[in-house]
Order: structure tokens, then sequence, then C-alpha cells
């Protein structure tokens, strides 16, 4: 179904009668059942936004959240009275597994405030891509620090801008006090086959998590 | 690249939002409500709905994750969750929980991601 070609233009009220839908070509089918999603999260710039869009089968989407001063997280009071308020927007795709399972992906910014912003993020995602630029490794430090916490799977990929300083995984292994299982890959955003592979890299740590924890 | 649904989330001013939802925030909504629940009519938008369920009703004619219907209606998902639960209440759609969050991960889960994104 194309809700564009049902309604007037897109223009209209938001949330009204006239809302546009999904491109005819990105509506799922009637057998999607499960829905899956995993995270990718890295600083401002890393290149999340551009790692969703590459994979994704359709056009990234954005969902924002208003964050209030008073205390993300802490109440949900803010309602009408105008305290500062900023707006936290997350980019997010999807790739058809197969008819009846879907995979999406939210890229979130690395501060763990923001994750507050959508509830069940992490609770409920079979993992995570950190997304690491050599050039600013600091900012990753807190991003990993508060995934091994929630113990959330992860893998990370560190994107080759041209600029940036290119170290030997076992080095940067080293700075990002990550442990040997935990798998470091290079990887180009921009590319779909690169993109992918990242996840690969993650579904294969996931199994052998599965697999280390069936033994023990 | 042009945004998501040509959006203009500015025009959902937070005065808004809280007349949509009756005041209500998210914290009413139903607990199961993830992000990638798929979503699905169990039939057409009635005349007489609020316009803003009538809009969700006629999105989710096919399977829609409770984020792209965030993302098509340019609401937040904390507003978007408050009024499926209405939806919900009402029996006007069905929630496709997703994959509970296990403590180990599915492995027949993962293989068949495994499988997809290798024909990517
Ligand atoms: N060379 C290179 N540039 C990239 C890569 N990923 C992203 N970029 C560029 O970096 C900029 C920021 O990327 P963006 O995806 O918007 O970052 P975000 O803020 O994390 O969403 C864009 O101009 C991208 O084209 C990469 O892997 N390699
Ligand atoms: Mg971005």
């Amino acid at each position: 179904m194309d809700f564009r070609s049902s309604e007037h233009d897109g223009s209209e009220q938001h949330g009204g009668g006239a809302v546009r839908g999904p491109r005819s070509e990105d509506v799922l089918p009637e057998t999607a059942t499960t829905a899956v999603k995993v995270v990718i999260v890295g600083g401002f710039g890393v290149g999340k936004t551009t790692f969703v869009g590459s994979v994704s089968e359709i056009r990234p989407l954005t969902t924002e959240e208003t964050m209030t001063q008073a205390g993300v997280g802490v109440d949900d009071t803010s309602g009408v009275d105008g305290k500062t308020s900023t707006t936290v927007a997350m980019d997010f795709g999807r790739i058809s597994i197969n008819q009846e399972l879907v995979l999406y992906l939210f890229g979130t910014p690395g501060q763990e405030r923001f994750w507050f912003l959508w509830r069940g993020l992490f609770e409920g995602a079979l993992g995570a891509v950190v997304l690491v630029d050599t050039r600013r490794l600091e900012v990753s430090f807190d991003v990993l620090g508060r995934l091994e916490e929630r113990r959330v799977p992860f893998v990370v990929a560190v994107n080759t801008f041209p600029d940036a300083p290119a170290y030997p995984v076992e080095e940067l292994r080293t700075a990002l006090d990550l442990p040997p299982s935990v798998p470091i890959v290079p990887c180009d955003a921009r590319n779909r086959g690169s993109s992918r592979d990242v996840l690969m890299t993650l579904m294969r740590y996931l199994q052998t998590l599965a697999t280390t924890q069936e033994a023990s | 690249m042009s945004e998501a649904g040509g959006g203009d989330w500015e025009e959902n001013s937070p005065e808004r939002l809280y007349v949509i939802t009756g005041g209500r925030s998210g914290g009413s909504a139903p607990a199961e409500l993830d992000l990638v629940t798929l979503i699905v009519a169990r039939s057409g938008a009635k005349p007489g709905m609020q316009p803003e369920h009538a809009a969700i009703v006629q999105l989710c004619q096919s399977p829609l994750s409770v984020a792209e219907i965030s993302a098509y209606l340019r609401f937040p998902v904390s507003v978007v969750t408050v009024l499926l639960g209405d939806l919900l209440a009402d029996n006007r759609i069905v929630a496709r929980a997703p994959i509970p969050p296990a403590r180990l991960p599915d492995r027949a889960l993962i293989e068949a991601v495994i499988d997809g994104l290798q024909k990517l």
C-alpha cells in the first residue's frame, strides 16, 4: 500500500489523516512476525548514520525524543511548561532477514544520558557495534564501559578515515582496554559490504558467546 | 539525502503532543512495547477515531515497527506508545512482540540472521 498516492500531498497536518507511510517497496510482508535489533553506537561524526544507511533496505528513518534539562529518565513531568529542552534524534534502518524475521539497526549517540530516551533500546538488543574513530579514541572509553556494565555484547568497528592514524589491532585493544575475545575489525561505513561484514562479525561473536555459555 | 519522510518535527511542539496523549506520559504505555515490536491493524480506520489513532491504524495495514510508526507520524516513541496502548486496549491492533531479551542468544535465530546477511 502506498499512502502517498491515496492522500493529498506531504505538507499536511502531522499525525492527522494524511500521513505518508512506507513506500510500496518498503512495506513488510504480512508474514513478518519477529523483529530484532542491533544498536550502532559512537561519537558524533563517527559514521553511525552512514553505516545504517549503507546496509539498510529502506531509506534510513529518524525518531526523535525531547530531553528536558530537569532530569532525563528521572521524571516525565516536563509536560507543557517550557523547560529548556533538547531534541535528540536517532537514525535507524532495516534489513529483512527472511519472510518472518526483520533486523533493525539503530544508530545512537555515545552518551548514556541519551540512551534512556528510548526505553529498552539496549535491553532487547542482540548486541551492539561500537564505531570508533582513531583520531578520537577517548570518546569511546565511556561507551565501552557502559556496554560492559549493561552486559550488552559488542564488537568494535574502526572506521577508516583518510587522515586517521592506523594502529595495529592489538595496540587498539590495549588502548581501549578490551579483552582478547572482543572482535575489533576495520570498517568503511560507506561501503555496504564492509558494514555487512561488521554485522556478520557481531553475529559470529554472539554464536561464540552462546557456545561458551552452553559449555559452562 | 532528504530527512526521513520529509520530516518536520518542529510542528509537533511539546504542547501539541501533550494534548494528543491527554497529558499521559510514556509511563502509562504497555511495557511490552519495544522499539521493534511489529504492529498490525485488525481492520481499517473507523470514523470518529482520534485522528492520531486513525493514522496509526492506516499505517499498520501491513506490519510496521513502533520505531517506524514514530518516524512516519513524526511523534516521539514515548507518544506513539501511549497511542498504541489505547489501540491495544480497544482491540484495534495486534502487537507482534519481539524476541524477549534472553540470557542466551538464541543460536537458531543468530544462524538465521547470518544466512540473511550473507544474501545482502
Ligand atoms: N572515510 C570515511 N568517511 C566516513 C566513514 N563513515 C562516515 N564517513 C563520513 O563521515 C561523516 C560523518 O558521518 P555520519 O554517518 O554522519 O556520522 P554520525 O554522526 O556518527 O551519524 C560523513 O561525511 C561520512 O561520509 C568511513 O568509514 N570512512
Ligand atoms: Mg548521524
